[in-house]
Order: structure tokens, then C-alpha cells, then sequence
């Protein structure tokens, strides 16, 4: 048994440690908001945080994962309110098949935790990692920008898809 | 010849799982299947009949079926969107609810782009017979005729009282009406809208984002065994021998099973191999490095595609067996002066969803239970019913085929085979199974995008248009995984940007060579239309380049009059558009040259892609007609010392009624995104036999910062609605090229670019 804090809950799980961290979360813990993509830490869609840094659970043992903190997509919420991420996800539309916005979303969230107000260039190398066959990432960009600023205090609107600062 | 039927009351919850008195209707009605070929077949057979299902609730909430399959499409908000329109619904009100695999929902084989373009008008009836039966109820509650009331945002109004009820209120009473003729109901003008053609919110949307939403990968039933599959390595391989022995002492693994061979032609079934199944994902992968296994590779086992793409070369540059003619163009001596012809190659491709094959199986003597994400539900099931000796149409209640969203399909999950090797590992097990692919699977083991080969030759008149022209294509054919001894592009095939190109040339021949096939090959999003298009777009803009014109003009100059075209009656008598047929009861798939001419002409004004750029830098422009849409692309690049960087792109589209704009930009957004991976960077490779690709590092797609600024432009139109989910993909790859040669001068004629630039 392996004791492990995932989304602020003390859980134990049967699990080899050196089981990569995705399939303990996904197939024990059954917590499926994390997704498979690659295998090999090359598409993101696997992300989670693990002390707040943004990992590939597909490639980050179950052992290294022991006494930090986990943090899965489902651990974004707070008592039912979107994440600021989130939210700026809805009101751009950026999902399509939805696939990897789990991954892209932790992606984010990381980001903007160490860099609340990222220019396009930051947000290209921190979201680099991150694959989306959909073609989202117009997308991604705006939302990610909106998210900034509702993180900081001022407001947005988005109307048709353009921001519209009040 | 409409059937129509009022669910009961067990069915309605068997359906909706609610409680409380309720309204819920079915309607079925035929739909136009004209299908000549394999392809269209197999993508037509699961029925001829429409059905969707609407339901009110007391409370007023309303739940439609939305019978085709979601993959990031949208179709899951446009499909609801039509009904609640003519509905007169409140969008707020409804949730859409994906349908299952059931006949009774008609045709459910999501491909082709031809979700809204092939059942608009059905859909739009659904709609309008569950108003009709609310107004019908709310005139009999009040004593008045129909023609006093009137269904306005889910009430029914009393024109000349002014009351009004609510479709929650009036729910029950209807559902106890007999249900009228879809065909007598009157559907609402296009000025009357207020949900279609409006952003309205998405449906599922807010579950993506928090997680709720279930793929294929997501299910999770108590006791399931998770199999990991070794498969041939190449196509029409079968296991010699193998040795389980090492993978079972893998701590997890419960079971190791051969599956069973399977022969010519290869269908879409599973390719056997050995799998190993165990308690979990972890488990099952690394037990299955522990096997042993001898192949014996079959007669697949030389195919290369270097030298492959070398044959088709040579085939292309000899004249072939002619599937259009138009005048004789072999009469004429081109003068070498006024000629220009070129060979343009793709490679194979592959789909690269972000979520990989997988599904899950529960074979019971009773009953089955089947959970996949599929592009093609009822022809799913008919496979299943098969692979357990039954019988498709009369067992149908021994299976449950429950569908998912899928994690992105561009055609590859139109193919059952991973759900099929659910079925056959839980009926060899006794146990619920879920197959899960790795990447490394799922690139090795795909329905591929043909390689192919076209050659272009024209020769300009004085006045830079053409009346001589030649064109041939030379790819393996999809039929062939259905007919193995297909050597022959099908018509259907040859109708996808390759010999109904609309030119006005009094001399043309559009010529096809026979081929063999090695590998599977598949729909990827557009198909054909990928290796046609980017020869033909690229090829106007060679013969601009040595008209010394613009390109836009050049494309003008060669179709000529502004005219409806019928590949029919100008040479190509096999012309189908995906099953569909032009004729003199179906007009719908005519192309329209003023219509390709002003999207053309609408990308080229808002891009601004006349304008004298600093050296170095290059506009690419094509225009094309896909799945009943027109899509131009203008794309700009710079090259500098060998490296191409895209600096902006964009599309426009008339696919005629839109009905969810937003969902329209994003499939444009996203097709000019995996227009940037085909053209620059990814392909797939075969040597002796093996896929050589393995995952993102070696078929890399485009990252965030490959994808420049990029503006979408919507051409308003009162026609019928084509296709949307492919037909912004083939304008996209010639845009690209041509305005790398714009660049720099080097003319790409052989994908991918990395070849040659660095991107």
C-alpha cells in the first residue's frame, strides 16, 4: 500500500511504486479526469501537479509522487466553483473533442500560479508540452490571457469571442 | 412512407431514465441511400431510416437524442439545435443526450461530413411534429382552433387571448395525441430563427471542462480485466508462436490469450496477435514485454513506401486507364514552350486522435454489453452480433451498445476493430474486458491515408487559361480492405477533388493507374481530397507563376463562366458524392463555379494576400469544393535561412445554412492546424512490411507555437448546408507550399516540407 495526498484526501492505494502515477490515479484511484495520450511525457494530456508543479503522470512514479501533493483536474474546483482557468475555458469555447483540456487546463494552472501575467511567448513555452489534434490552441491563448487578468482583479467580457475589457 | 410511433411509457424511461408523466416522440422517415461502391456501403448499411428522439419533462426540461456520434465536431449542439429551433424551444431548457447504437434512430455513421448536410430536413420534422402536437394540445385545452395558437419559446400562446402554457404543462396531454405526417407540418422561414445560426452554449462543454465527460478510455466496470494487444507488425501477419510464460509472473496479469487469425479481405476487423489482460493498465503493458512471440509476416513483409512512392511516380508519368474525358487531348501537341507539368506525392498519414483506440466488452450468455467510441454505432453492432454468431437483425436485443465521446476519430474510429477485440477477449475470458491502445498501437496499427502520386500537365492558351489538360492519381484504394483484389481508385474515390475538378478546358483526360496495396488503408478527414487538392492548388499556382499572373486570377481564368457544373454531363459519368448521386432529382451536389470564385475572392480581400511583401515572406492561396462546401485558404509565410515559419493564415468557407457558427470556426481552426502537421512535418513510413513511426516524437503534429495568428470568415448563404468537419482541411496544404515558393522560390512538390526546409 502506498499512502499518497491526491486533491487534499489521505488515500491508499495498491499500487507498485514504480507503477507511473497515471494508472494508479486513473485505474485505482479511478479518478478518469486524467488522461492518456502518449506514454512517454511528450503530449501533456497526462498532467498533474504534484507540490504545484505541473508533471507527466505517465512518466513520474507512483514512488516520486509519495508525501507531496497531488493535484488532478478534479481537484480544480473549489466546493463546486470553476477554476478561474476553467471558467475563461468555457467562455472561449476551447474545447472540441475535450480530450486533452484536462492536461491543458493543469498546464495553465501551473503557469499562472508562477507567472500570473504571461506574454504569448511564455504562454507558447509553458504550453509547449501540451498536445491538441483538435487545434485548439488559438484558443487556449485567449483563454489563458482572460484567466490572467480574472486572477488579477479586472474584469472581462467576452462577447462573440473578443475580449471586451469593462 | 413515414413510420411514426409515440413511445410508451416504459420505453420513454427505458430511454430517458425519468420518472413522472411525460412526452416523448419518435418519428421516422426515409432518407435518400444511393450507394454504388464498397466505401459507401459500409458506411450507408446500418440503415436507411432517421428517427431522433425529443421528450418533455413536466418541468419543462427537454431531452434530445442527438443520433449521431460526437468526436469534437459539435454535432452534439448542432443536431439539438435544429429540433429546438422548430420546436420553439428555450436552448436554456434542452440537454442533448448522445444516442446508442439503435436502428431505430436511423443511418448513425458519422463520416463524410455529412451529419446536417444529408438529415437537416428530418431533423428539422422531428422538431416540428412535437410543436405541432403541444399546439394541438394547448387548442384543445382552451376550446380554440389550432390556427388561434402559436408555439413561442417553450409556451404555446393564445393569439387572441394572450394566455400561454408551458411545454412542461402540455407535455402529457400531447404525448396522448396521434402523431401527424412529418411531411404536413410546416417548417419555420430562416428569418424566423433565433437558436440556428446563433452561438448558442455548448452542449457538454461545461463537462469537458470539469472532467464529467466519459470517453472510451473512462470505463470502469467492477471485476474488468485491462488487455494490452501485441498485433502483427505487418498487415495479413499471424503469430507462428509465442510464450506467455514470463508475462504472467508479472504481478497483475491474470490471463494471456491468442486471438484468433483472420484472412482477406481485411475488413475492418481485428488484426489478432496476443493479448495479455490483467487488474490493471500498468500491469497488462508490462506483462506484455515479457512475451515471446514468432510472426510469421505474410506477403506484406517487402513493402516499402520509399520505393513504393517511386512506383506510383513512374505510373503517373505514363497514361492510364481514363475516367474522365472531355474533347481529346491526345490529339493535340503540347508546345513545350506554353507547358507546364509536375508530380506531387504525399505520404501515408495517420489520424493521431489524442485518445487512442479503446473499449470495453461484458459477453454474457444472456446478454452483451458493449461501451466504445465509435464514428459508426449500428455497423458496430452488426460486427458484434456477428463475431457472437448471431443474427444482426433479429438479435438486437441481445446486445447493448453503448457509445462515448470520443477523444477526437478524423475517421479512424469508423472502424470497429478495437471493439471487437473487446468482444472476442471478454467471450474468451467470461469477464468484463477493456482494451486499452498505446500510442505506439495505435500509429502501428491504423487505417492509413493512401500514399499517393498525381501528375499535372496543361498548356496555357494566349490569354492564361487552358484548354489541354491532364491529370492522373495513383493510390492504393480503400476498397481494397474490402475487396482485396481492388487495384482501381472507385468512382466514389475519383469524386473527391480529382476528376470533378471544374474547369472550363475544352481537352482534358483524368486518368487513374492501377495499384497494389500493402497496408490498411482508411478515411482520414477529407480523404482524397488531401493528395488531389494539393496537387491541383498547387499546380494553378505553377501555371500562374509561369502566366506571370496572380493565382486567384489564374484559378478564375480556368473555371471560366460562372455556370452550375455536373461532372455527369461533362465526363464523368461515375461521379457520386459519398453515396450521393447528381441527377435530375438531386441537384445538390452541382457545383457552383460563383460560389468557388467569391470564397476565393473573400479570402484573398481579408487576407490582404496581394499585397508586396518584404523578401522573404509569401502568400499561398487555394480554393476547393469538399462534401458539398467551398473553402479557400491564404496563408502567409516567411523563410529564412532554410527555416519556414507561418506567419498568418486564413479560411474562408460557404458551406451554405450554418448552424452553430462557432462550431464551424473552431473545425476551421482546427483543420488549418492539421493542414500546418500534414504539410510540414508529419508522415508515415513502411519498412518491410512495419509501420516505422512509433509516437509524437516521430510523427510529430503541430505544437503551439507552429500555429500563427488565424482568422476565420463565414460566407453568408441561403443554399443547403454542406459538410463542415473536413472540407476546410484541403485548401490548406497547397496554401502552404505555394507560399513557401512565394518565400523563397523553392517549390515543394513532395510532402512533408521538412524534407527540404526546416520547419
Amino acid at each position: 500500500m502506498i499512502k499518497l495526498t491526491l486533491n487534499g484526501s489521505q488515500v491508499e492505494l495498491d499500487a507498485d511504486p514504480s507503477m507511473p502515477l497515471l494508472y494508479a490515479i486513473r485505474d485505482i484511484a479511478q479518478l478518469t479526469g486524467t488522461k492518456f495520450g502518449c506514454g512517454l511525457g511528450l503530449c501533456g494530456a497526462c498532467t498533474v501537479h504534484l507540490d504545484g508543479q505541473p508533471v507527466r503522470s505517465c512518466v513520474t512514479t507512483v514512488a516520486a509522487a509519495e508525501g507531496k501533493m497531488i493535484t488532478t483536474i478534479e481537484g480544480l474546483e473549489v466546493d463546486g466553483q470553476l477554476h478561474p482557468v476553467q471558467a475563461a475555458w468555457i467562455d472561449h469555447k476551447v474545447p472540441q473533442c475535450g480530450y486533452c483540456q484536462s492536461g491543458q487546463m493543469m498546464s495553465a494552472v501551473a503557469l499562472l500560479e508562477s507567472n500570473p501575467n504571461p506574454n504569448d511567448k511564455e504562454i507558447e513555452e509553458a504550453m509547449q508540452g501540451n498536445i491538441c489534434r483538435c487545434g485548439t490552441y488559438p484558443r487556449i491563448r485567449k483563454a489563458i490571457k482572460q484567466a490572467a487578468q480574472t486572477q488579477s482583479g479586472a474584469s472581462i467580457l467576452v462577447e462573440n469571442g473578443n475580449e471586451v475589457k469593462v | 412512407m413515414s413510420t411514426i410511433k409515440l413511445l410508451n411509457r416504459r420505453e420513454f424511461l427505458a430511454l430517458t431514465g425519468r420518472t413522472g408523466g411525460a412526452f416523448a416522440l419518435a418519428v421516422s422517415a426515409p432518407v435518400l441511400v444511393a450507394s454504388s461502391t464498397v466505401e459507401a456501403k459500409a458506411l450507408e448499411q446500418d440503415g436507411k431510416q432517421l428517427g431522433v428522439f425529443v421528450s418533455i419533462a413536466p418541468d419543462g426540461s427537454v431531452e434530445i437524442i442527438c443520433h449521431r456520434m460526437e468526436m469534437g465536431q459539435g454535432i452534439l449542439t448542432s443536431t439539438p439545435q435544429i429540433i429546438a429551433e422548430e420546436l420553439c424551444a428555450d436552448w436554456g431548457k434542452v440537454t442533448a443526450v448522445l444516442g446508442n447504437a439503435d436502428p431505430a434512430y436511423g443511418n448513425q455513421g458519422t463520416g463524410g461530413s455529412a451529419s446536417i448536410r444529408t438529415h437537416i430536413e428530418h431533423t428539422q420534422r422531428m422538431g416540428a411534429v412535437a410543436r405541432d402536437m403541444l399546439e394541438q394540445a394547448a387548442a384543445k385545452r382552451w376550446g380554440v382552433s389550432k390556427a388561434e395558437v402559436k408555439a413561442k419559446a417553450h409556451h404555446v400562446v393564445n393569439m387572441k387571448s394572450g394566455d400561454q402554457i408551458g411545454f412542461g404543462d402540455l407535455a402529457q396531454s400531447a404525448a396522448a395525441l396521434p402523431v401527424p405526417d412529418p411531411k404536413t407540418v410546416s417548417l419555420k422561414p430562416k428569418s424566423e430563427y433565433t437558436i440556428v445560426g446563433k452561438d448558442v452554449s455548448l452542449q457538454g462543454l461545461e463537462d469537458i471542462v470539469r472532467a464529467k465527460a466519459v470517453y472510451a478510455h473512462d470505463i470502469q466496470l467492477p471485476g474488468m480485466l485491462i488487455a494490452s494487444i501485441e498485433r502483427p507488425p505487418v498487415v495479413g501477419g499471424k503469430v507462428k508462436s509465442f510464450d506467455a510464460a514470463q508475462a504472467k509472473k508479472v504481478a497483475g496479469v491474470v490471463d494471456v490469450v491468442r486471438l484468433k487469425d483472420r484472412s482477406y479481405p481485411v475488413q475492418v476487423f481485428p488484426k489478432s496477435g496476443v493479448a495479455v489482460l490483467a487488474t490493471n493498465t500498468w500491469a497488462a503493458m508490462e506483462g506484455r514485454k515479457k512475451l515471446q512471440i514468432e510472426w510469421d509476416h505474410g506477403d506484406n513483409a517487402t513493402h516499402d513506401s520509399e520505393a513504393y512512392k517511386k512506383e506510383l511516380v513512374a505510373k503517373v508519368n505514363t497514361k492510364a486507364k481514363q475516367v474522365r474525358v472531355v474533347g481529346d487531348v491526345y490529339a493535340h501537341e503540347f508546345d513545350p514552350a506554353k507547358t507546364v507539368e509536375a508530380t506531387y506525392t504525399v505520404p501515408y498519414h495517420h489520424h493521431m486522435s489524442m485518445e487512442t483506440p479503446a473499449a470495453t466488452a461484458h459477453v454474457r450468455a444472456d446478454k452483451t454489453t458493449v461501451w466504445t467510441g465509435t464514428q459508426s454505432p449500428q455497423w458496430g453492432k452488426t460486427l458484434v452480433l456477428q463475431e457472437l454468431g448471431m443474427d444482426p437483425t433479429n438479435d438486437q436485443d441481445k446486445v447493448d451498445f453503448n457509445t462515448t465521446l470520443m477523444g477526437g476519430a478524423f475517421g479512424r474510429k469508423s472502424k470497429n476493430d478495437y471493439t471487437l477485440e473487446a468482444v472476442e477477449l471478454s467471450k474468451a475470458t467470461g469477464k468484463p474486458v477493456k482494451v486499452v491502445w498505446s500510442r505506439e498501437d495505435d500509429v502501428k496499427n491504423g487505417f492509413y491515408h493512401s500514399i499517393a502520386a498525381n501528375y499535372m500537365k496543361a498548356e496555357l492558351t494566349d490569354d492564361n487559361r487552358s484548354d489541354h489538360w491532364i491529370q492522373r492519381v495513383s493510390a492504393p484504394p480503400i476498397a481494397w480492405i474490402f475487396d482485396h483484389n481492388a487495384t482501381y481508385l472507385r468512382d466514389m474515390a475519383l469524386s473527391l477533388g480529382f476528376a470533378d475538378v471544374p474547369f472550363a478546358a475544352k481537352n482534358m483526360s483524368f486518368e487513374n493507374q492501377e495499384v497494389t496495396t500493402h497496408v490498411r488503408t482508411g478515411w482520414v478527414r477529407s480523404v482524397g481530397n488531401i493528395n488531389n487538392h494539393f496537387a491541383l492548388g498547387s499546380f494553378v499556382d505553377e501555371l500562374a507563376d509561369k502566366a506571370g499572373i496572380p493565382t486567384h486570377t489564374m484559378w478564375n481564368n480556368l473555371f471560366g463562366d460562372d455556370r452550375l457544373f455536373n461532372p455527369r454531363e461533362e465526363g464523368f459519368e461515375g461521379y457520386s458524392h459519398y453515396g450521393q448521386t447528381v441527377d435530375k432529382d438531386n441537384q445538390d451536389y452541382v457545383l457552383d463555379i460563383a460560389r468557388f470564385k467569391a470564397v476565393l475572392n473573400r479570402v484573398v480581400t481579408e487576407a490582404n494576400a496581394d499585397e508586396s511583401l518584404p523578401e522573404g515572406q509569401g502568400w499561398g492561396i487555394s480554393v476547393s469544393y469538399s462534401f458539398n462546401s467551398y473553402a479557400a485558404a491564404a496563408t502567409k509565410v516567411q523563410v529564412k535561412d532554410g527555416v519556414v515559419t507561418p506567419l498568418e493564415m486564413h479560411t474562408a468557407i460557404d458551406c451554405g445554412l450554418v448552424v452553430t457558427p462557432d462550431r464551424v470556426k473552431s473545425q476551421m481552426e482546427g483543420a488549418m492546424i492539421m493542414g500546418l502537421s500534414m504539410t510540414l512535418e508529419s508522415e508515415i513510413t513502411v519498412k518491410d512490411g512495419k509501420i516505422v513511426q512509433s509516437n509524437f516524437y516521430d510523427y510529430p503534429v503541430s505544437r503551439m507555437d507552429k500555429v500563427p495568428p488565424m482568422f476565420v470568415h463565414i460566407m453568408e448563404s441561403d443554399n443547403a448546408p454542406g459538410g463542415v468537419g473536413e472540407p476546410g482541411l484541403p485548401p490548406i496544404l497547397p496554401s502552404i507550399t505555394n507560399a513557401i515558393f512565394r518565400a523563397s522560390g523553392t517549390r515543394v512538390r513532395d510532402l512533408p516540407v521538412n524534407k527540404v526546409l526546416k520547419v
